[in-house]
């Protein structure tokens, strides 16, 4: 296509640009824009890049503290973590293009999220993931979740980084929109953290890693856009992976950093070449000027409109010091990598796009950024869902049956099909494997460590986005303090249906407040994160999914807990209060089959005493294990321990005046089991808690290969097993 | 000991083993570039580290195999140097002829990472001294192609000629129920005829200390440091 030729409304149109910011548009430069200036503000302005509907109320979440280093605004988020180290980590979705093709979406997602983290100076030491299929009996489930696994694997295992931890979960409102949401967590030292700031006039721009080619052409803008049946006829926009090539990036950028030669780096994600050259210049009050005869491409007669929206994978751009070249060359040539001078920074506040000698495109490059449209879109709050009484319902079945059916349920039943497929021992870091609350990674030879986590409980962000919101931070405080760390910071994934939609809008907004809070009482910031709206087929959204990843601390990697029960009879405790909360919850959905009901509410107070109390106990060696109460409530967690140290248990109390089913599975938050020694241990405890004020509650005692509770049949560790493990393989086997 | 890790493009797990030689030796060893053409003096041990080396692109190993440090391998080897592959390494290994057999897809198409029972099937050689023979231990697997093939002829071969290295088994020793790929005879490492070439898929670098899953990988490297002395 010509590049200078009429701009029609359809032609705006196909981009993705509404007819008013078209007008922006003329406004801006003054004229009708060329294909290819059309084509950069497409990618500039969609939803994915200028967060256009989000910005004025991202606004509102807590983005700083004292160890906080970089917050949102960078290619990732970093925090100190003390001994001169920085961590590095973002979370980010792939959603559209996994859906549209799930190994390859799954793949280069983990590829770009890495790239996130490496850019900034960080070596990847871990990743994580946080998936939702929809309904498993929908005829497309089991095929996306056996490619988005494989393409995680696949990219994650070849790079060389563990994958140590994640959740899956299915429900019927992401039957056409899955979500993949990758998080990358890097380490680098805190003083040498590189940035995307273009400074210096006419220094030197470089192309480095994989060649150029006609993938991924308009992915930004796609994934800006909701579905509808002929989602497949997509497919063409979903690059394409090459763990290998961003291996060797990895490795080649990490040599030259440390000659000294990088001003400035970018990587090449959403929006590819454009994204990546305007942000470097708009971020130094910098002109740009590229001559794209000098991008090495993979194909021929690529045009300025192909090269500068093409999302191929594996490329970075940096601004090199002047007079560094022959070395940075040098550098790529030996990792077998594309090096090219693209371009310099000028000081016109200009982005110029040359091909061929003419001038394609030359655009002010901070408006581009900066006067992206911003909406403030109407939006209706989620109508509050009355409470449930739990003495009004009454249970469709035995609690025992109860437990066991919910354990071998999709969301419940054991992910190691999943994680046996990633790599999540290289390094030999992994201290704390997939399958506890969080993950725990050593730092070089310790003993400080990290703990990883990634949660939401979307039902809840359904009934109710403000609580939603503030439970899915609160959880991962939660499973940080459970495995012995201390919470300092989160990413968040904020996955939406259509913005343009009030009832749509007033989730996200409402779970932008709840997260707000909570990060706000817990001290626990949100550093880095991603937007992703319009998850919306034939007019029906996904859930409310605000996928939160929260990293913690580890002093001593040797004083971490995991939830396995250890020792036969050692007593149980349970930590918080339990008013056996049903609404919203795991069992009224999945044994009653109702979805109803307000959401558990969220005391971020007693989050926070009852989290210290806690950390205490693990920091003084009382706990043996350790396991935090989400979803499923008490008889899950119970089981959960059960299974994982292969020990049974006798419940002899729960909490008083309540109904069975409501005391087992009421999702009562701030609350936690933990098990002691012997009984001398478990009276020191409840008196610790008691004077702190801290609801304690002995529950029983472990042992034997039963789960005893309280007027139940007993349920064999054998019978629970078996539910628990064999449901993912038979159903991706296509048994079930 | 002198020890040699050579680092292909796609190499991955070459920081894990230097970690693990470190460890029983107090040597550091040196990191070799893929296009180096000799080996330092003295090279006790090479170790070619697991990865995906040039992706893995055309069959595993195949690309690497010819990378230009490997005629220094081989000569190596020849000399009765010792030689370690790990994983991507065995796979090197095999597609360079310096053990026979190849490594297929998992039998259940799948990469599989996990914690895996071995055998040691002998004690008597410059990588397993530390072991008793049959000893039962627990290392790391992370493999998407290590079915260990060979025909009839080759399989008798290393049986008959006691080069079975190690075979996968379950917690009680099992080595039929404790197969995770599908490898002929279970087979989880093979030696070369002199005992001085060692491929194995599992890896015993990942398996060196208590906080990380245990110690039972620690057992190979004292081996061979004490067969070449400690530094």
């Amino acid at each position: 296509m010509q590049n200078n030729i009429a701009i029609t409304p359809e032609l705006v149109a196909q981009h993705g640009l509404k007819p008013d910011e078209y007008k922006r548009i003329l406004d801006l430069i003054g004229r009708e824009p060329t294909l290819t200036e059309l084509g950069i503000f497409s990618a500039m302005w969609n939803e994915h890049c200028s967060y256009k509907s989000s910005r004025l109320h991202l606004k509102e979440l807590p983005t700083k503290a004292p160890w906080v280093i970089q917050g949102p605004g960078e290619n990732a988020g970093v925090i100190d973590i003390g001994d001169g180290l920085a961590c590095v980590f973002k979370m980010e979705s792939h959603n559209h293009p996994s859906y549209i093709e799930p190994y390859q979406g799954a793949a280069t997602g983990v590829g770009g999220i890495l790239r996130d983290v490496f850019t900034m100076g960080a070596r990847p030491i871990a990743t994580l993931n946080a998936l939702r299929f929809g309904s498993p009996d929908h005829p497309k489930t089991r095929h996306l979740v056996s490619g988005v696994v494989a393409g995680i694997g696949g990219y994650g295992n070849s790079f060389g980084v563990p994958t140590v931890g994640g959740q899956m979960g299915f429900h019927t409102r992401y039957d056409g929109n899955i979500l993949v949401n990758a998080m990358a967590v890097g380490i680098a030292k805190a003083d040498e953290i590189f940035y995307a700031k273009a400074t210096g006039v006419g220094n030197p721009i470089v192309y480095l890693g994989s060649k150029t080619g006609r993938d991924g052409i308009h992915g930004a803008t796609m994934a800006s856009a909701a579905f509808d049946d002929a989602a497949e006829e997509k497919r063409p926009t979903v690059q394409v992976g090459d763990p290998f090539a961003e291996k060797l990036l990895l490795e080649a950028c990490r040599e030259l950093m440390q000659t000294g030669a990088v001003i400035a780096i970018q990587d090449m994600g959403a929006a590819g070449l454009t994204s990546s050259a305007v942000e470097m210049g708009a971020k130094g009050d910098l002109g740009i000027e590229l001559d794209l005869d000098k991008v090495p491409c993979r194909e021929t007669g690529m045009t300025a409109y192909e090269m500068m929206l093409s999302e191929s994978q594996e490329r970075m751009l940096m601004v090199l010091q002047p007079g560094k070249e022959k070395e940075a060359e040098a550098i790529f040539i030996k990792w077998g990598l594309d090096f090219a001078i693209i371009g310099k920074t000028t000081d016109t506040l200009r982005f110029v796009i040359k091909q061929h000698g003419e001038v394609m495109a030359d655009l002010p490059i901070k408006e581009l950024g900066d006067q992206a449209p911003l909406y403030d879109r109407p939006f209706v709050e989620t109508p509050k869902r009355p409470a449930i009484d739990p003495k009004s319902v009454t249970p469709l079945m035995g609690n025992a049956n109860a437990i066991v059916k919910l354990m071998g349920s999709p969301d419940f039943a054991s992910k190691r099909w999943v994680w046996e497929q990633y790599d999540h021992l290289i390094l030999g870091n992994t201290v704390q494997s997939p399958g506890g609350d969080a993950a725990v990674v050593r730092l070089g030879d310790g003993p400080r460590g990290l703990a990883l986590t990634s949660d939401v409980t979307p039902r809840y962000c359904e009934a109710d986005p403000f609580e939603g919101g503030k439970q899915a931070v609160a959880e991962a405080y939660r499973n940080i303090i459970a495995v012995g760390g201390t919470p300092r910071a989160i990413t968040d994934n904020l996955n939406f249906g259509n913005p343009e939609r009030p009832d749509y809008m007033g989730q996200l907004v409402y779970c932008i407040r709840g997260l707000g809070d909570a990060c706000k009482a817990l001290d626990f910031p949100v550093v880095s994160g991603n937007v992703s709206l319009y998850n919306e087929t034939n007019g029906r959204g996904i859930l409310p999914t605000p996928t939160v990843g929260g990293v913690g601390v580890v002093d001593d990697v040797s004083k971490t807990a995991t939830l396995a029960f250890k020792a036969a009879g050692e007593f149980i405790l349970l930590i918080g209060e339990t008013k056996g909360w049903l609404g919203s919850s795991a069992w009224l959905a999945t044994i009653a089959g109702r979805e109803e009901g307000a959401p558990p509410p969220v005391d971020l107070e007693a989050e926070k005493k009852h989290g210290a109390f806690i950390s205490s106990l693990i920091q003084d060696g009382h706990a043996t294990s350790c396991h935090d109460l989400s979803d499923g409530g008490l008889a899950i967690a119970l089981a959960e321990m059960a299974l994982a140290g292969n020990m049974g248990a006798k419940i002899d109390k729960l909490p008083e005046g309540l109904p069975n089913h409501a005391a087992l599975f009421g999702e009562d938050q701030a609350r936690y089991l933990v098990t002691v020694k012997d009984q001398a241990m478990a009276a020191i405890i409840l008196r610790r808690a008691s004077s702190a004020g801290v609801p304690a509650l002995m529950l029983g005692k472990t042992g034997g290969q039963e789960l005893t509770l309280p007027g139940e049949s007993p349920i064999s560790l054998e019978r629970l097993k078996k539910a628990h493990e064999d449901w993912l393989p038979s159903y991706v086997a296509g048994e079930i | 000991m002198k020890s040699a890790v050579i680092t292909f493009p796609g190499s991955n797990r070459e920081g894990d083993v230097i970690r693990a030689l470190h460890q029983a030796s107090g040597a550091e060893p040196l990191k070799i570039w893929h296009q180096d053409h000799e080996l330092p003096q003295g090279t006790d041990l090479v170790v070619l580290p697991g990865g995906f080396s040039y992706g893995d692109y055309l069959r595993c190993g195949a690309i690497a195999s010819r990378s230009p440090v490997m005629d220094a391998v081989r000569s190596h080897a020849a000399k009765g140097g010792l030689v370690l592959g790990i994983c991507n390494g065995f796979q090197i290994l095999v597609e360079s002829g310096l053990l026979p057999g190849v490594l297929m897809r998992n039998a259940g198409l799948k990469f599989i990472c996990k914690m895996q029972h071995l055998k040691v099937c002998r004690a008597n050689t410059p990588f397993t001294s530390a072991y008793k023979k049959n000893q039962i231990i627990k290392v790391a697997i992370a493999h998407g192609e290590g079915n260990y093939i060979a025909d009839d002829e080759t399989i008798a071969m290393l049986e008959d000629g006691n080069r079975i290295a190690f075979r996968y088994c379950d917690a009680e020793g099992d080595t039929e129920k404790g197969n995770p790929n599908g490898s002929i005879n279970s087979v989880a490492g093979i030696y070369s005829k002199k005992l001085n070439v060692l491929g194995m898929m599992p890896h015993p670098e990942n398996l060196i200390e208590t906080l990380v899953g245990g110690t039972d990988g620690r057992g190979l490297f004292a081996s061979i440091t004490a067969h070449k002395g400690a530094a």
